[in-house]
């Protein structure tokens, strides 16, 4: 019996010694909203060479992240999309507020499939055929979502439109479900409307309609690695950081004196 | 809090128990006990949804029943019906992934008994559906039935190809392992917790229902046998 197991006992030790393989060097955890997918990947792929550590990156729905990072997910950078799961973080004591600082701003637009007229209107967006429907993220937990709901409920749209919603569980959801067409409206940031070639821009939400989108970033006291996380935090306001973040449609912050 | 999960999973769980339990029965009755070529290759493609992660299953209905799918392109085209995003699609979802579990039941349900009794009542003379349903049905019942219960089971449980292909839409396809999902994400505790309760109460008495029912009933027909 032992005999046969031998090979199988082999076969396991080499599994386990694979998946330790990774850990020589120091290792930067970051989680990120979902709305920052393509500018996040390009400034840590830069942060990683000129800095010689590895980042990895994890990204979903602010509201996830915020959920895992306070269950204990190894984090060491939290970029969240929106102000109040920060501010939960913040006063769960999860992370540490002397290194919180607010990084880009961006603003909330309406798209549909790459070519479609623009609507003369917002309000036209209520005139949706029997199969249409359109999607935004989880106002519960998706601050683009949160943003949305503010927004139309701001110009009396909400009711007129709630049941032809449909829940992204993060904004990169939104933006899949209008470009595979099965959805024809989404409420999307313009950074990700601008990342995607399979979609136009149709209307907007006013920014004076929600809250302002301004991201916060901050480290997570966890973190095993603060000094690192820190300086990664300081890099976002950098002006080689902030010409991504522009490049991808992103807006910088105003900063209000006084 | 709105109770419309609890009624929607158990709407979307009936219908696609009632509809896994037709093809289920059917497709095992014809291929089970029969020998042909290729037959482990059809028994492994319907049993495959078992195996594969549900978020292979959701990606594959997608593709299928999308606008621009195969399926999705000419059910729009021909009856102006989208199926994503609608509790059809959590329906369709729900019959995909629990459809291996009474495939596999009524397979070994089938197989259970001699099927010398079938040949005896052919041979006198009884036609193909009165042996079905007064010999087959009934000597595989216990089978099918623990089949039944699986398939609801699963079916209520079903999440992650329901979430991609039926959206999470509240009061349309937001069952309950959809809202507690959606009530973690949004950190609305007590939310969660609540339905939690409910959705392990309806499987726990479900699979001890059936439990009680196996012992009951098959244990009595052993005894009078």
């Amino acid at each position: 019996m032992l005999k046969r197991l031998t090979p199988w006992f082999f076969v396991l030790l080499l599994l386990v010694s694979c998946s330790n393989e990774q850990e020589k060097e120091q290792t930067l955890t970051i989680s990120a909203a979902a709305s920052l997918t393509d500018a996040i990947e390009e400034i840590t792929d830069i942060y990683e060479q000129s800095h010689n550590l590895s980042i990895t990156l994890n990204i979903a729905g602010s509201g996830r992240l915020a959920q895992q990072i306070e269950q204990g997910a190894p984090a060491d950078v939290f970029l969240s999309a929106n102000q109040k799961w920060m501010d939960e973080m913040e006063n769960k004591t999860v992370i540490d507020p002397s290194t919180r600082i607010n990084f880009v701003t961006n603003r909330l637009v309406v798209i549909s499939k790459k070519g479609t007229d623009p609507l003369p209107s917002i309000q036209s967006i209520t005139q949706l055929e029997k199969n249409e429907q359109i999607a935004l993220g989880q106002p519960g937990s998706v601050p683009a979502g949160t943003y949305t709901k503010q927004g139309l409920e701001s110009i009396h749209l909400w009711d007129d439109l709630e049941e032809k919603m449909v829940f992204g569980n993060d904004v990169r959801q939104v933006l899949a479900y209008v470009e595979s067409g099965n959805v024809t409206y989404g409420f999307v940031y313009g950074s990700d409307a601008a990342s995607s070639e399979k979609v136009s821009i149709v209307s907007e939400l006013e920014d004076d309609s929600h809250d302002a989108i301004v991201y916060p970033a901050a480290v997570v006291k966890a973190s095993d690695h603060p000094d690192s996380a820190r300086d990664f935090v300081d890099f976002l306001r950098s002006e080689e950081a902030q010409n991504i973040f522009s490049a991808y449609g992103f807006k910088p912050v105003e900063e209000r004196e006084g | 809090m709105s109770y419309s999960p609890l009624f929607l999973s158990l709407k979307i769980a009936t219908i696609a128990t009632i509809i896994v339990f037709l093809l289920g029965v059917l497709s095992a009755r014809i291929i089970s006990r029969r020998i042909f070529p290729g037959k482990s290759i059809v028994e492994s493609v319907l049993l495959l949804p078992l195996v594969l992660p549900p978020t292979v299953v959701g990606f594959g209905l997608l593709y299928l029943f999308g606008v621009n799918g195969p399926i999705g392109h000419w059910l729009l085209l021909l009856f102006d019906y989208k199926v994503v995003f609608t509790w059809v699609a959590a329906v369709i979802a729900a019959i995909v992934v629990s459809f291996p579990l009474m495939y596999q039941s009524a397979s070994a349900a089938f197989q259970n008994y001699d099927p010398n009794v079938e040949n005896a009542a052919l041979t006198m003379g009884a036609s193909k559906f009165k042996v079905f349903f007064t010999i087959s049905l009934p000597l595989a019942w216990p089978g099918l039935l623990a089949g039944l219960v699986l398939t609801f089971a699963r079916a209520l449980g079903e999440f992650g190809a329901t979430l991609m292909i039926a959206g999470n839409i509240p009061g349309v396809t937001s069952t309950i392992p959809l809202a507690i999902y959606s009530a973690v994400e949004a950190g609305r505790m007590e939310q969660a917790y609540t339905w939690v309760i409910v959705i392990i109460a309806l499987g726990f008495s479900s699979v001890l229902w059936l439990n009680w029912w196996t012992k009951r009933n098959v244990m009595s027909f052993k005894q009078n046998s």
